[in-house]
């Protein structure tokens, strides 16, 4: 019998009082994909980082092919033959391709020798796993995905047989996810064997012969993945069953609320990124807007939210509402009755450092029922927020603890709670669901359908299709600033909205992957063409 | 989860840098060949142990109170306030006009007209660089430090040139007249047979300086502004997203320490020196600075600090004056106590947390 590629014997990790990883042991086979499934704070990065020499274990010992291996740092698991692509690249931007696979794996101190050979190694893998990058281009010229090859190549140019990728898919079109698959697919064919982490669970459906599954720093479960199913595996993340679909009516849909024309924003670096959005969110709908991250998307909400100007007509029940100078700001917004859940709950949303009950009122802190005389009146506040805290289901309901001390959900819930209780006429929600554990997904999207059969129009942004696909009445996809097309929920599939998403809106005569890579190609050249 | 409780972050880790600073005093007093007990036995007798000691205290302490108030509005909206000895200058400036030039009939009227004059002269100095910061991005670190010397410029031009008296020699205005002379603590506590607090500057300003804190407490945690001022500290974007403007709450702001800098000069000015001198704020601006790191920007940690200073102050001046220990090392000891309590405070606070986090966890 062969050896593990991998085996990890009672690994554990403390930060402080918090235990990352309890006494976890896995094995990894050789030639296999192996998911490894869990929610955010799980442990699963922690794990991957002890596995990649970032941290030491407290106890717990690594086997690499049967031979025990202390990983004290990344230059150790290299030469392990433990390559990792991570969630945020690490790759030097106004360097080539080349220049970064080479990076810190020279062979000299000269180096065109290095790049000579490293072209004719580039040359060998990419036409053996469907790896192809231009070497020559600079990596700021390159859209994600492509990027994302080039860490691959990083890690297979410095022989790594075990490969390990962290959210994979998190920034890539679904086109562009399904050619990753492809690759590790090769990779797995030619006996490498592939660790992937996931929040998504048809990934791992999909993709992986084993899957793990860690809850609270714990491995509660190892299974073939043809022998479970996605209801099982969310289960075991969570600890208990989970409606993964959303229950929903039909919607009951009435007048505009939200008519958006011909909005263009331009950012600090002189680059457009909207580019004559042109929208309208009818009473009683939610229409979700689908796209890859970075698309202009955030822009579009930070303009509605009243902190980015831009030129255009937006008309709120009727009637327009200031796009730039002083009456177009998050107070103005809030007294037009629009609401905004934003992206980044942690930048934007809430203050971190700020008790919960200070974060309830955040926003709306100049309500004149939150005053007394010149001071606020913090103990109406205080009573409030436990109010709302307690029927949010914010755990633990204690209204004096910092923002920071709150879980990725729980936090989504103090913001959705101080939005939604206001009762608004248009809710503007971004990536509600990013960063929250599955039990709380449940929850904030029976919140969002509930509003919206209170008759109230909602603007749903998320870069996960599942989530725009199981809770839109109407789905249009973004691409490059620009709004690539509308489709009904029930009229489209995946395949569609990722091509939309990656600006292809014809299907295409040749394979999906090679227009996809041709339409983000050309977007990268406008906007490197803009920047200068 | 916070790494340790609130009061060993607000009691322990000032308490053991103040303790690390003495232990390195006492090591630089030993090297001179002076006996570091008595010096400290000094220090303590000549600051705190008489009545005179206490005056003079005090009167630093006022001084400090304010200036580090100054600074730590600026903090809770993430700035950096270098400028409040420039404020404090030109404060000063405000008072000696109001005081040399209107009539008082008696010197609480004239206080309450100086400390608006000196909050405003004090403001206005901020708001040039308060404006360039909110609306051309100049950082205020560059332009609060170049307004210290023009200040100092200007107050140099203005005492030389036109508030100086005929005929004098010193860069000084007049005399104040009678009715603005502050009441000092001697005027307020002495007696007949209990002559209290004899000769020392200490006056009423320093009970305007509690009541500053006071209402700095207020500002900052019970009224809009002042949580809009936290937030924006905390993060700007977050208090763009819910419509704070950052060019309103910069401004606003530095207005605020700049007042309170310019409120200074009253207990230099109007309490001490009874007229404007040069060097009124002999660097109280940048002690401030000190005083709001260790006092972690709450009133009540400003409050403690600046008698802390206090303290050094005058204690400092005794030993210059009783001993052979040198005017320099007494700077030398401040310096200390600013280097363990401001800028190495992550050398105490990261054993300390460690150590709170160890037995959390062994009783967890």
């Amino acid at each position: 019998m062969t050896a593990p590629a991998i085996e990890l014997q009672g690994i554990s990790k403390a930060f402080g009082p918090v235990q990352a990883n309890k006494d976890i042991s896995i094995r990894v086979m050789p030639g296999t994909i192996h998911g490894i499934i869990g929610e955010n704070g799980a442990g699963k990065s922690t794990l991957m980082s002890i596995l990649y020499g970032f941290y030491k274990a407290d106890a717990g010992e690594i086997f690499i092919n049967g031979q025990r291996t202390e990983i004290s740092d990344s230059q150790a698991a290299i030469s392990a033959g433990i390559g990792m692509v991570f969630q945020h690249f690490k790759l030097v931007q106004n360097f080539t391709v080349l220049e970064n696979v080479i990076l810190g794996a020279e062979d000299g101190p000269m180096l065109n020798a290095s790049l000579a050979r490293a072209r004719g190694v580039l040359r060998q893998l990419s036409e053996e796993y469907e790896l192809s990058v231009d070497p020559d281009q600079l990596i700021e010229n390159l859209s994600v995905g492509h990027q994302q090859r080039v860490e691959i190549l990083k890690a297979l140019y410095r022989q790594a047989d075990i490969l390990i990728l962290d959210e994979p898919t998190g920034v890539l079109t679904p086109a562009e996810a399904d050619h990753l698959f492809r690759i590790l697919d090769n990779l797995r064919a030619e006996g490498k064997t592939i660790i992937l982490i996931t929040h998504k669970l048809r990934e791992i459906m999909e993709i992986t012969d084993t899957v793990s599954v860690m809850r609270r720093g714990q491995m509660t479960a190892t299974v073939k993945t043809r022998e479970t199913s996605p209801e099982e595996l969310a289960e075991l993340m969570v600890g208990r069953k989970v409606l993964l679909r959303v229950d929903k009516a039909p919607a009951e849909i009435g007048a505009p609320v939200l008519q958006v024309e011909g909005l263009r924003h331009v950012d600090s670096h002189g680059v457009e990124r909207l580019k004559g959005v042109s929208l309208e969110v009818r009473a009683g709908e939610i229409l979700g807007i689908a796209g890859v991250a970075g698309n202009g998307q955030s822009e579009l909400l930070e303009v509605l939210g009243g902190y980015a100007d831009a030129t255009g007509r937006v008309l709120v029940n009727g009637s327009e509402i200031d796009l730039t100078g002083a009456k177009s700001d998050g107070q103005s917004r809030r007294a037009r009755g629009i609401a905004h859940v934003p992206e980044d709950r942690q930048t934007e949303g809430l203050i971190m450092a700020y008790t919960a009950w200070e974060n309830i009122v955040f926003g709306y802190h100049r309500d004149p029922r939150y005053q007394s005389g010149m001071l606020m009146n913090n103990a109406l506040i205080r009573e409030e927020a436990q109010d709302k805290m307690t029927r949010y289901d914010v755990r633990p309901p204690n209204p004096q603890l910092a923002a920071r001390n709150f879980s990725g959900g729980n936090q989504q819930k103090i913001v959705l709670a101080r939005e939604i209780e206001r009762d608004p006429d248009i809710l503007l929600i971004g990536q509600p669901t990013r960063g929250v554990d599955i039990g709380a997904i449940e929850f904030i999207h029976q919140e969002i359908v509930r509003l919206r059969d209170k008759g109230k129009a909602i603007l749903l942004v998320s870069v996960e299709l599942d989530e725009i696909l199981s809770l839109s009445d109407r789905i249009a996809v973004m691409f490059d600033g620009q709004i690539m097309g509308e489709r009904l929920p029930a009229e489209t599939d995946q395949t569609e909205l990722g091509l939309l998403m990656a600006g292809v809106t014809e299907r295409p005569d040749k394979p999906l992957i090679e227009a996809v890579d041709a339409s983000l190609h050309e977007k990268e050249a406008r906007e490197a063409e803009q920047h200068d | 989860m916070d790494k340790m409780p609130a009061w060993a972050d607000a009691v322990l880790v000032p308490l053991i840098s103040i303790l690390l600073a003495a232990v390195l005093s006492a090591l630089v007093i030993l090297a001179i060949g002076e006996n570091p007990v008595d010096a400290f036995k000094l220090m303590v007798e000549g600051a705190l142990m008489r009545s005179a000691g206490w005056g003079y205290t005090l009167y630093y302490t006022t001084n400090f109170i304010f200036t580090g108030l100054c600074v730590a509005v600026a903090f809770h909206a993430k700035m950096f306030n270098i400028g409040g000895e420039g404020q404090a200058m030109i404060g000063g400036l405000g008072v000696a006009l109001v005081c040399l030039f209107i009539p008082f009939p008696h010197w609480s009227i004239a206080l309450l007209v100086a400390t608006l004059a000196a909050g405003a002269f004090g403001a206005l100095w901020a708001l040039i660089p308060a404006y360039l910061q909110a609306t051309r991005g100049s950082h205020i670190v560059i332009t609060t430090i170049m307004f210290n010397f023009i200040a100092a410029a200007v107050l140099n031009y203005v005492l030389v040139n036109v508030l100086r008296p005929q005929g004098a020699m010193d860069p000084a205005t007049a005399k104040f007249p009678e009715a603005t002379q502050l009441p000092t603590f001697q005027d307020l506590f002495a007696t007949a047979e209990n002559p209290l607090f004899r000769g020392s500057p200490a006056n009423v300003t320093f009970f305007l300086a509690v009541l500053a804190c006071v209402a700095f407490w207020f500002l900052m945690w019970r009224t809009k502004l002042g949580y809009e001022i936290r937030a924006f500290g905390h993060s700007e974007s977050a208090a763009r997203y819910a419509g704070i403007s950052p060019v309103r709450i910069t401004v606003v702001a530095m207005l605020i320490s700049g007042g309170l800098a310019g409120m200074m000069a009253l207990n230099t000015t109007m309490g001490e020196a009874e007229r404007l001198v040069m060097n009124a704020t002999e660097g109280a601006g940048f002690i401030g600075i000190a005083v709001a790191l260790m006092g972690r920007s709450h009133p009540v940690g400003i409050f403690l600090a600046a008698l802390l200073f206090g303290f050094l102050y005058q204690g400092g001046a005794e030993l210059a004056l009783w001993t052979n220990i040198p005017r320099e090392l007494i700077t030398v000891i401040q310096a200390l106590v600013i280097l363990f309590t401001g800028a190495l405070d992550n050398m105490v606070r990261m054993p300390l947390e460690r150590i709170f986090m160890a037995t959390r966890r062994r009783n967890g």
